[in-house]
């Protein structure tokens, strides 16, 4: 047979297996090679929210999905060119993502009756079941060979069988070209210390795997995705939206000089951000785990109201646990921000499944007239960002602000050409000038006439002693239930975040500036949305797009935009929150929706169809 | 540094509380041990910061000139762990009732004292929601009857001492709100104390639930019925103070001294900073009518603070860090260049 290398412009590649076979470390690790190679990429993980759901079933699969590209890449794909599946659960409850020519790698070892029959399949041919029986389908016995190559290792059998997925990634190496040294690399500087014994075993098999994969003649074709050419010059990572979040908010402690205070309690899918933040006490980073959301939040208070950039971590129900102690923040007017990975709700709903849902409660979600500035993030890489802009928000215009990421976002990850801070501004908060004058009292809630902003007196600052709390107070502090004084401290609150707009970045639009139709998102869907805008473009099909980073305020362009379109489509991942939030602001125009609400991110087909319906 | 005086605690709020409320003589004692904890720690005026939750008690900080903040209901404890550990150069008072501390704020109230956060916490027990106008609370008396528990409650009441000492708690106090003296010797030691210090003052609501604790602290009884226990004093009580404390087939009794054999020698010598958890937490369960209820310092022991362990591994990873600023951690790790 002769053996073909094929150069192709980009690869999505899906590892399944059951939630313990390691798939998710295979398809970083895949993921972080392919970004040292120079690719475009982007990664989807897709588990379930139990850590060992039953052995053997659907509803235990646990699925990593890699898209390498030649070319910037913007989402982890819809539809996937390789699938592995380490069961036939993993098979079953991945075959819908096959593309047509996909090829699909099984270990032949694990399609017993018991495992057939624990997945649901009902005959003995699960291919044509599933009807991906005409797909290039590689039965390799990956138990078995696993088990061949490490027989003189040592290792016990359960240790052996814990490989498995490094024999599948080998095999997967070879298909796609990849060279083996950065993962001898990664085990290198995982288990050097801790476990030396294990990384001979592990560059073997992956070699074992590596060479099968070219020894048999199943494979006729092998796959070349060239690294981005043009790429911007500069030194690039591979980054969590987690983990950038993180960064984000040490470059916004730094650049305000500020220690950073993070109160939070583990949460799915917002947990690795205060894992993260944990790591880097060598920045000054505080981080205090704390007994529940409430506290986490109200230690973070505390904080802030004693002078540190604090931050409270969290997902959708915890955001609901904090909900009073932020009307507290924004009652004593202190810098804070709560970071939302949003996850699959109402309540528990599904931990580890990506949504959208939780703007509304991020605007509204607290009692009296309480308005909270709301930012968001794009993309993996631009929680970076996003995290920065949400800081400096919070300490220049005295106010916590809710942060909104995605379950997508956080665990996702994409190739960042890391910024240098000398290109980020400082973060300077209002402080008092220090000169008051002995017998002079200090009113905590005087104002900024400009913007709206009171000036910030931190405990320990003598002559500046003032109380602040929960009740209504007059901008001397004192307590006051005066009509009109409640009046107009309510207008003031919401004027001074009315005037955040003044510092947020225009709206900007992507293709024409007017025109048909106006698609727009916020938030994790940009990869998709703008995938599929470009792709429509390319079909000649010309849209225009705006992608909102500031959902409160608005940027203050928000109107003229608009105006320009005769129709606008807004795409998310919820019932049409971000859409009738437009509403009420914008209700002499028309906004249509198109909604997905499957604790899954779109796919770039889904909006493009949505796209021509409108045409 | 200049020297304090109470006047200077004072703010220029008017008092709101109920005339004859316990919570002005908890307010004064506290404006009292203030500058004596001033000039103990050589603290400013503007280190002092007074955090509250919510109820009567709470409004404390604003009759406080010092730095405050009078947060929502049960919270109190965990924005003064916020504050300590952003700046533990700080003193921070804590306000907070029953109600406030141990139901609502139960869970922040248990685990500040599990970690040893260095912060005073005074718990004002009215044993009733006051401010509510008249609930029972987690400290009512089994069968108290209040406005929503017609037909007297039905559950078991907490015993804030017993609660402070199971959680581990370094420090606990208890006094009564009319003792001025006892007050500010209590909160000058909290003060001094490195570590979580609960004081817990039995307070009157002349409102609702006035007597509360008038089987204790009438002046006519009050001697016979409390025992104040002083640091390497022995443990005596009484009008006469002929009746002490021993320890007897692993329990406590009240003797006469001079009676059925026991003498002076007989009488237990209190010791609040030794690790005798035992003795400390059956002296905070004591109650009538076999026993009288302890004030003063029960339990006082030294172990490492919250907020100086974070402050500590800070400075210890930072000493280490080959990571020194975000241009270094973004170059950090798996990097490559595109040229």
């Amino acid at each position: 047979m002769q053996h073909k290398i094929i150069d192709v412009q980009d690869v999505v590649i899906r590892f399944a297996g059951d939630s313990g076979d390691g798939m998710q470390l295979t398809g970083s690790l895949f993921a972080d090679m392919s970004a040292i190679y120079g690719n475009g990429l982007s990664t989807f993980p897709d588990y379930p929210a139990e850590i060992r759901a039953p052995h053997g079933t659907v509803s235990g699969v646990s699925g990593f999905q890699v898209h390498i590209g030649s070319r910037k890449v913007s989402t982890p794909g819809d539809f996937c060119d390789m699938l592995i599946a380490m069961n036939p659960a993993a098979l079953k409850a991945n075959a819908k993502w096959c593309k047509r020519h996909a090829m699909i790698l099984v270990d032949d070892d694990s399609f017993d009756q018991t495992l057939m029959s624990k997945a649901g399949f009902k005959t003995d041919n699960p291919f044509e079941e599933l009807g991906v029986e005409d797909r290039t389908i590689i039965v390799a016995p990956i138990t078995t060979l696993t088990k061949e190559s490490l027989k003189d290792s040592g290792m016990d059998n359960k240790a052996i069988l814990k490989c498995k997925n490094m024999f599948t990634l080998g095999v997967a190496c070879y298909i796609y070209n990849r060279p083996l040294e950065p993962i001898f690399n990664y085990l290198e500087r995982k288990f050097s210390k801790k476990h030396p014994e294990v990384i001979a075993p592990n560059r073997k098999v992956l070699s074992d795997g590596f060479n099968y994969a070219a020894n048999i003649q199943a494979i006729a074709n092998t796959y070349t995705v060239e690294p981005i050419k043009n790429a911007p010059k500069g030194t690039y990572r591979n980054i969590s939206g987690n983990q950038a979040t993180a960064w984000g908010l040490l470059a916004a402690s730094e650049k305000s000089g500020l220690p950073l205070f993070c109160g939070s309690y583990p949460i799915t899918p917002a947990t690795a951000i205060l894992e993260e933040l944990a790591l880097h006490k060598n920045l000054g980073a505080k981080t205090v785990q704390a007994e529940d959301e409430i506290a986490g939040i109200c230690t973070a208070i505390g904080a802030s109201f004693a002078g540190n950039l604090a931050v409270t971590t969290t997902s959708g129900p915890g955001l609901s646990l904090k909900s009073e102690a932020l009307g507290l923040a924004v009652m004593a007017e202190l810098p804070l921000v709560v970071v939302d990975v949003q996850r699959g709700g109402p309540s528990t709903g599904l931990p580890t499944k990506t949504e959208q849902t939780d703007l509304s409660q991020a605007l509204y979600g607290r009692n009296g007239e309480c308005p909270i500035p709301v930012v968001c993030s794009h993309s993996p890489a631009h929680c970076f960002d996003a995290a920065f802009q949400a800081s400096k928000i919070a300490l220049e215009h005295m106010t916590p602000v809710i942060l909104l990421s995605e379950g997508f976002l956080g665990n996702g990850s994409e190739p960042w050409c890391v910024p240098s801070m000398k290109d980020y501004p400082a973060i300077k908060p209002p402080y008092v000038d220090g000169n008051i004058a002995a017998g002079e009292k200090f009113q905590p809630f005087a104002r900024n006439a400009q913007n709206m902003v009171p000036y910030w007196a931190v405990p320990g600052q003598k002559g500046y002693e003032h109380r602040k709390g929960g009740l209504e107070k007059t901008h001397a502090g004192v307590i006051s239930t005066d009509p009109a004084n409640h009046e107009m401290m309510v207008r003031e609150r919401a004027a001074k975040v009315a005037a955040i707009a003044a510092d947020i970045p225009a709206l900007e639009v992507d293709g024409a500036p007017a025109g048909e139709l106006l698609v727009v998102g916020w938030g994790g869907t940009y990869g998709h949305i703008s995938s599929a805008v470009q792709e429509l473009r390319e079909e000649g099909t010309g849209v225009s797009y705006a992608h909102f980073d500031f959902i409160n305020p608005l940027p203050a362009n928000t109107r003229e935009v608009f105006s320009s379109f005769k129709k606008i489509l807004v795409c998310e991942l919820n019932s049409g929150q971000f859409a009738n939030y437009l509403r009420g602001l914008y209700p002499e125009f028309e906004f249509h929706k198109f909604n997905k609400i499957q604790g899954q991110p779109f796919l770039v087909e889904e909006i493009k169809e949505a796209v021509k319906k409108e045409l | 540094m200049a020297d304090l005086t109470f006047k200077d605690f004072k703010s220029d709020q008017e008092v709101r509380w109920c005339p004859g409320c316990g919570d002005h003589a908890v307010l004064a004692s506290l404006q009292r041990a203030l500058p004596k904890v001033s000039q103990a720690l050589g603290y400013e005026k503007e280190r002092f910061v007074v955090v509250s939750g919510i109820g009567c008690s709470s409004r404390l900080p604003y009759y406080m000139s010092t730095y405050g903040f009078h947060s929502i209901h049960g919270r109190a404890t965990a924005i003064s762990t916020g504050i300590k550990v952003a700046n533990p150069d700080l003193s921070i008072w804590q306000a907070c009732g029953d109600g406030d501390a141990l139901a609502i704020g139960g869970n922040h109230f248990i685990h500040a004292i599990r970690r040893n956060v260095d912060i005073n916490i005074m718990l004002f027990n009215n044993q009733i929601y006051g401010l509510t106008k008249g609930q029972y609370s987690p400290t009512s008396k089994l069968g108290a009857i209040t406005k929503t528990s017609p037909y007297g409650t039905v559950e078991n009441p907490f015993n804030p001492g017993s609660l402070v000492l199971g959680a581990k708690g370094t420090f606990f106090a208890r006094s009564l709100d009319v003792e001025l003296a006892l007050n500010e010797e209590i909160l000058t030691q909290a003060a001094l104390h490195k570590g979580c210090s609960v004081v817990e003052f039995l307070t009157n609501c002349v409102i609702f639930n006035d007597g509360a604790h008038k089987s204790i602290s009438d002046p006519a009884i009050r001697a016979d019925k409390t025992i104040v226990l002083k640091q390497g004093g022995k443990m005596l009580f009484g009008k006469d103070r002929n009746k002490g404390l021993v320890f007897e087939n692993n329990k406590l009794k009240v003797v006469t001294v001079g009676e059925e054999g026991y003498t002076l020698d007989d009488v237990l010598v209190h010791d609040a900073a030794s690790d005798n958890f035992a003795l400390q937490m059956a002296l905070a369960d004591m109650k009538g009518p076999d026993f009288p209820v302890a004030l003063g310092i029960i339990r006082n022991v030294e172990d490492a603070t919250y907020d100086q362990a974070v402050r500590n591994q800070v400075n210890e990873v930072t000493a280490k860090a080959r990571v020194h600023n975000v241009d270094e951690l973004l170059h950090s790790g798996s990097t490559w260049e595109v040229k």
